[in-house]
Formats: structure tokens, C-alpha cells, sequence
């Protein structure tokens, strides 16, 4: 029998059993569908995870006070306050890997512009933050070293804070009120989204001169963190040494004291963050291709079946001059079949529950189109793999024997 | 039986001179549990082409195993088995496939038509295995049903048949690669009176156009409508004889009632 009639034959078998053969594919269906929206889903989460740590600048450092260890109790972090604006300065001059260090503070302030206002977080630094953390300028441009030195009360906005307080109009030079403080605006930022972690609004900020904060707003000397630049990537790892060594030494700590600064490295985020993408990847990846194996036996079951039943049938194709080689392709081709469409199928289900699951909740969804090609492939080996039992079974069957089943 | 041993098996050309089935010494034997069976103690026999045989007999009494060889769908455990001068006995699997396809035809007693497929489908059904092209298939078909009387009934299911217009479904199945033989097991077992006869009527159509016919029954009125009768007794032959004046189905069809009388 010839490949074309063989595959018309195939279709008109399930097409005779419609019910049967969809809830047959309905194994891999949802194997294939959970395989891509899994991939999907996963791969997104990754790709957008590594764009937002990318966008933070990948070889930086994030230095911060440490917690205060109280009788044995840790108190959160950003309480310590031995992190001071000396130690910024001495991470420049003093570690070859870092090319650059912005020391901030910060505190939440309500904001006032006319009849407008809006609470949200006062970052206080120095005009290489923007640079240190790769981030453009909308309008307007920075506050100046001047400014820095002399606590002026000038201020550059995030992208949320400007869209609460001007809507569309320009604030470059306006007058807003933090707390009680008037506070001159220069500069915009352009929207930044939301951080890789904790999903926060980055764009909900307000970043002054450190002094300004320091002095005006906080009243305390000391810094709660320091955003350092390696020379590469490659290098945030030394310089991460550099700077623990450094910090240790001009805090005065004894070998065996825990350090009361925490440095966290933004590629070390970057690998686990990637890393977590992939482990999740590869368990969903496996509840699927369970999902795919039980569908297979979904078909092993269901072929089975129909051998059964359709023995009398394989007797008369044989009398009229079947091959065991024919008989097997039939059935080998109504696995293939099933295969076929239930993986397109499935395809559809999968990139269609991947697009609703991105609509739906927000989550970025990228399909590769080898998880589609992969997935598909895997549904018709699973197929043909399973049915080439019953297959082989229909072919081994007596033909006096078939001809005279009831 | 000196011409069999005349014979050689390979290149054999059909001539009038050479049987179209020639079985000697015949020998079946099956394994039924701790027994073993003798379906067959040595039948000998050799049939011509364009004879018209009924073969008879009791249940248990070897016809069905015979009709089995003889339609290569079972290999007897020896003797030998000549069909158009070839050694049937001696071929593999596949090649048995391939003369069931090309040289026999199976008419069965329960029709053994493939439900929900047309009366075409079920006719073009032995060509889909000797890879004829689509439209040769149908036209192939079409003719063959129309051989039959039912070029009208081609589009229908089998459910949409009476009984006798299935059965002549079937007998265009058989005709439709053009066998040598035409091997028919009780076809009119599950008709009634008119209807069998209307199959004979078919069969004795057929067999005077040349086709050699052999067919299995228990009736026999139907044995009368061929022209040679072998009875069979405990896996032997226990009778060949010629039928005198067979009985002519088309004249005998009129002396019946119609159904709707």
C-alpha cells in the first residue's frame, strides 16, 4: 500500500471514532501545550530577569550597611552606621577593579507640586550614580558636583514621580515640596520599570545631592549604601574581594567578626537568576514529559483497542492480499496521525495558554521555535513509539483466525 | 497424476494441459490443546480452469481447512499444493499475500464487507495493496460492480444493503484484480432461498464467462447449481462426482416468488 492512501485510510479510521481519537489525543495534547507554555513562560521570566540585571549594569557592585546584631538578635538591614562617604572614596582610590563608586542614602518623603502630591523614596548621591547605574537623562540633565558640596536643594525626578506630579507639563525648573523643604527640579529620568527581584517600581524615586538628604532631610552622617562599578564584568569578582577587604580594614574588624556591610554582586543575581530560570525550566520540563508519556500510553491503550476490535477487519485486508508490512504501516500511520494532530494541536493550546497567561498576568512569554519543532517531534515518537506494539500486533495476527472473530 | 510430475514448477505457462490447482497428498494437522487434530489425511485432487466445484461436507470434516490452503491463507503440514503449476507450499509470507491479492478472490459466508466504507471502497479495497493508481482503482470498481448489477449502489454503506446486495458487494471485491480462482465459503449460508439463488445466478454468470469457481456449502440445492460436487468425510476426499445436468439459477429464479409476492 502506498504512503498517500495509507495516510487517507489513517485519517478515516479516527475520523470514524471522533470522540475516541480526540480524547486519545488529549493526552498530548496537554503534554505538548504544558511543554511550550512551560518553555514560554520560563524562558520569558529568564530573558527578562537578564535584561532588567543587564539594564542595572551587570558588572556592578551594591554595597550596603550591614544588620546590627543586638544580643543575638539581627535587626534588618541598612542599621549599621559604620558605612561613611570616606569609604566610597577610599573604593575608588584603593581597589584596581572598580572604575567607579556612587555613595546614597535614602528616605521616604511625601511630595507636593501645586495641588499634586505623592509619597515616595528620596535617594540622596552623588552625579556618578546615573552613570554607575547606567541611566539616562529624559530632560534636563544632573545636579552637579557644586551642588553635592553645597546641600542644594535640587532634584531629579523618576519617570512614575513626574507622570503623578506634572502629568504632561515640562518640570524642568519648577519648585516641589519634599517634606517641608522647597526643592528645585533639573532633571528627568527616563522609565527604568519595574527591578528584576522584588518587582519594584524603579521609576518611583526622586534622587537629590547625598549632602542634601544627608543633612536636610535625614540628619545623619552616615551612608546606607554604595553603588561601586567594576572594569568588567569579569573583574566584579576581585573587586567584590577588593572592596570586603577594604571595608573590613577600615572598619576595624578582627578576622573571624562578621562583616558589618553586605556587598552583593548584580552578575552573581544575574547567574542565579538564570539558574533558577533553568532549574524551573527542566522540572516543569519533566512534569510535562510525563504529561507526553501518559499520553503515550493514552495511544498504546487506546490502539490496542481498536486492534481488537477491528480484527475481523485486518482478516479481510489480509484475505484480499495485506502484507504484514501493510497492516503494520496502517496502524503505524493512524499512531502517526495522532500524533500529528494532537501535537499541532497542542502547539496551538500551548502558544495560545502562553499568550493568555502574558495578557493575563503581566508575565513576559518568549517561545523559542525549537520548543515548538522539539515538543512536536517528541509527540510523534511518543506516538509511533507506542503504537508500534498494537501495530505489531495487528500485523501478527492469524488471517483464518481474524476472518472468524466475533 | 503423471502430469503433475511433467510439470515444472517454475515458468510454468498456463495450457489447457496443466490443472489450475493440483493438490496431492494433502496433510493438515493442528494442535488443539494436549490433542492433535488431523484436519486432513491426504487429499488428493486437481481442478481445472473453468470448472465449477462445491465442495461438501460436515462440520469437523476438513472443507473449511482445504478452502484455508487452498486460498493460501494456511500452509498444509505436507503434500503439495500446485496452483497455475507453482508450489504454493514452498513461498513466503509475502508472496502468499501476493497471490491472495492478484489470483484468488474471497467471497465469505458473513460477507465480511468494512462497515461504514462505500460499496466502491469495499470493491477498490484488494487493489489499494497492488498499488493500481487512484483512478484506474475506481474505474476498476465501478465495472466490477456493475458486473454484479449494483453500479447504482456504488455510493452506499453496507448498512444501506440488503443482505444479497452485500454479498454481491463482496463477489465484486473478489472479482475486481481478476482472479484465477474464485473461492466462496458458504456465501449463501446466511441468505434466503431467492437471494442464494440470485448469487448462483452470479456465479453461474461468471463460471461461463471462465472463471473457476470453488465453493464451499451445506445445501445441496446449491451443490446442484455447480457442476462438480466433492464431499468431504474426516479430512478425505469421499466422493468426486460430476454434476449431471446442473441446475440453471436464471430459470429456477423464475419459478420463485419475489419478495414482494
Amino acid at each position: 500500500m502506498d504512503f498517500s492512501s495509507a495516510f487517507v485510510l489513517a485519517l478515516r479510521a479516527l475520523g470514524r471514532n471522533k470522540m475516541r481519537s480526540s480524547l486519545t489525543m488529549l493526552g498530548l495534547i496537554i503534554g505538548v501545550g504544558a511543554v511550550i507554555a512551560v518553555i514560554g513562560i520560563g524562558q520569558g521570566a529568564a530573558s527578562k530577569a537578564q535584561e532588567q540585571l543587564a539594564a542595572m549594569g551587570s558588572n556592578m557592585l551594591f554595597v550596603g550597611s550591614g544588620s546590627v546584631n543586638r544580643y543575638g538578635l539581627h535587626v534588618g538591614s541598612f542599621q549599621t552606621k559604620s558605612l561613611v562617604l570616606a569609604d566610597a572614596r577610599a573604593i575608588v582610590r584603593d581597589c584596581p577593579s572598580v572604575s567607579a563608586a556612587a555613595p546614597g542614602t535614602g528616605t521616604g518623603q511625601q511630595v507636593v507640586y501645586g495641588n499634586e502630591n505623592w509619597a515616595t523614596q528620596i535617594t540622596g548621591t552623588e552625579p556618578q550614580y546615573f552613570e554607575v547605574r547606567n541611566w539616562p537623562f529624559a530632560s534636563g540633565t544632573s545636579f552637579s558636583e557644586d551642588d553635592v558640596t553645597q546641600a542644594a536643594t535640587v532634584a531629579v525626578l523618576g519617570d512614575t514621580v513626574r507622570k503623578y506630579l506634572f502629568g504632561s507639563s515640562n518640570p524642568i525648573g519648577e519648585t516641589i515640596r519634599i517634606g517641608t523643604l522647597p526643592f528645585k527640579v533639573v532633571g528627568v529620568l527616563t522609565p527604568k520599570g519595574t527591578s528584576a527581584g522584588s518587582n519594584q517600581d524603579q521609576d518611583d524615586v526622586i534622587i537629590a545631592p547625598l549632602t542634601t538628604v544627608q543633612k536636610k532631610l535625614l540628619g545623619q552622617e552616615w551612608l546606607r549604601w554604595i553603588m561601586v562599578s567594576a572594569v568588567s564584568r569579569q573583574a566584579s569578582y576581585v573587586a567584590q574581594q577588593q572592596v570586603e577587604s577594604l571595608l573590613r580594614d577600615r572598619h576595624k574588624i578582627r578576622s573571624g567578626d562578621p562583616d558589618d556591610f553586605v556587598v552583593r554582586n548584580l552578575a552573581d543575581m544575574a547567574d542565579a537568576a538564570a539558574e533558577q530560570g533553568t532549574v524551573m525550566t527542566v522540572l516543569l520540563t519533566i512534569v510535562a514529559s510525563i504529561a507526553l508519556l501518559v499520553g503515550g500510553i493514552g495511544i498504546m491503550n487506546i490502539m490496542l483497542v481498536s486492534v481488537t476490535e477491528r480484527t475481523r477487519e485486518i482478516g479481510v485486508r489480509m484475505a484480499v492480499g495485506a502484507t504484514e508490512e501493510d497492516v503494520r504501516l496502517q496502524f503505524l500511520i493512524e499512531a502517526l496521525v495522532l500524533g500529528l494532530i494532537g501535537g499541532t494541536i497542542g502547539v496551538i493550546f500551548g502558544v495560545a495558554s502562553s499568550l493568555a497567561v502574558s495578557q493575563g498576568l503581566g508575565w513576559p512569554v518568549r517561545i523559542p521555535p525549537y520548543a515548538i519543532v522539539v515538543s512536536t517531534l517528541f509527540a510523534i515518537t511518543i506516538a509511533l513509539f507506542f503504537g508500534f506494539y498494537p501495530a505489531r500486533r495487528a500485523s501478527q495476527l492469524n488471517p483464518i483466525e481474524a476472518l472468524r472473530y466475533e | 497424476m503423471a502430469t503433475v510430475n511433467s510439470v515444472t514448477t517454475s515458468n510454468a505457462v498456463q495450457t489447457s494441459s496443466v490443472p489450475l490447482v493440483e493438490v496431492h497428498e494433502l496433510r493438515k494437522n493442528y494442535q488443539l490443546g494436549e490433542t492433535e487434530v488431523h484436519a486432513l489425511r491426504g487429499v488428493s485432487v486437481s481442478i481445472e480452469p473453468g470448472d465449477f466445484v462445491a465442495i461438501m461436507g460436515a462440520s469437523g470434516s476438513g472443507k473449511s481447512t482445504f478452502m484455508n490452503i487452498l486460498g493460501c491463507l494456511d500452509k498444509p503440514t505436507s503434500g503439495r499444493y500446485l496452483l497455475e503449476g507453482v508450489d504454493v507450499s514452498a513461498l513466503t509470507k509475502k508472496q502468499l499475500a501476493r497471490i491472495r491479492n492478484q489470483k484468488i478472490g474471497f467471497v465469505f459466508q458473513g460477507f465480511n464487507l468494512l462497515g461504514r466504507t462505500t460499496a466502491l471502497e469495499n470493491t477498490e479495497l484488494p487493489m489499494l495493496y497492488s498499488r493500481t493508481n487512484k483512478n484506474d482503482r475506481e474505474r476498476r470498481a465501478r465495472e466490477a460492480l456493475a458486473q454484479v448489477g449494483l453500479a447504482d449502489r456504488a455510493d452506499h454503506f453496507p448498512s444501506q444493503l440488503s443482505g444479497g446486495q452485500q454479498q454481491r458487494v463482496a463477489i465484486a471485491r473478489a472479482l475486481v484484480n481478476q482472479p484465477l480462482i474464485l473461492l466462496a465459503d458458504e456465501p449463501t449460508g446466511n441468505l434466503d432461498s431467492r437471494t442464494s439463488v440470485e448469487v448462483m445466478e452470479i456465479f453461474q454468470r461468471l463460471n461461463a464467462n471462465g472463471l473457476t469457481i470453488i465453493l464451499v456449502t451445506h445445501e445441496p440445492d446449491i451443490a446442484q447449481f455447480t457442476k462438480r460436487e466433492i464431499v468431504f468425510r474426516d479430512g478425505q476426499i469421499k466422493r468426486d462426482d460430476v454434476v449431471k445436468v446442473p441446475h440453471m439459477a436464471s430459470e429456477v429464479l423464475k419459478t420463485m416468488p419475489t419478495i414482494r409476492d
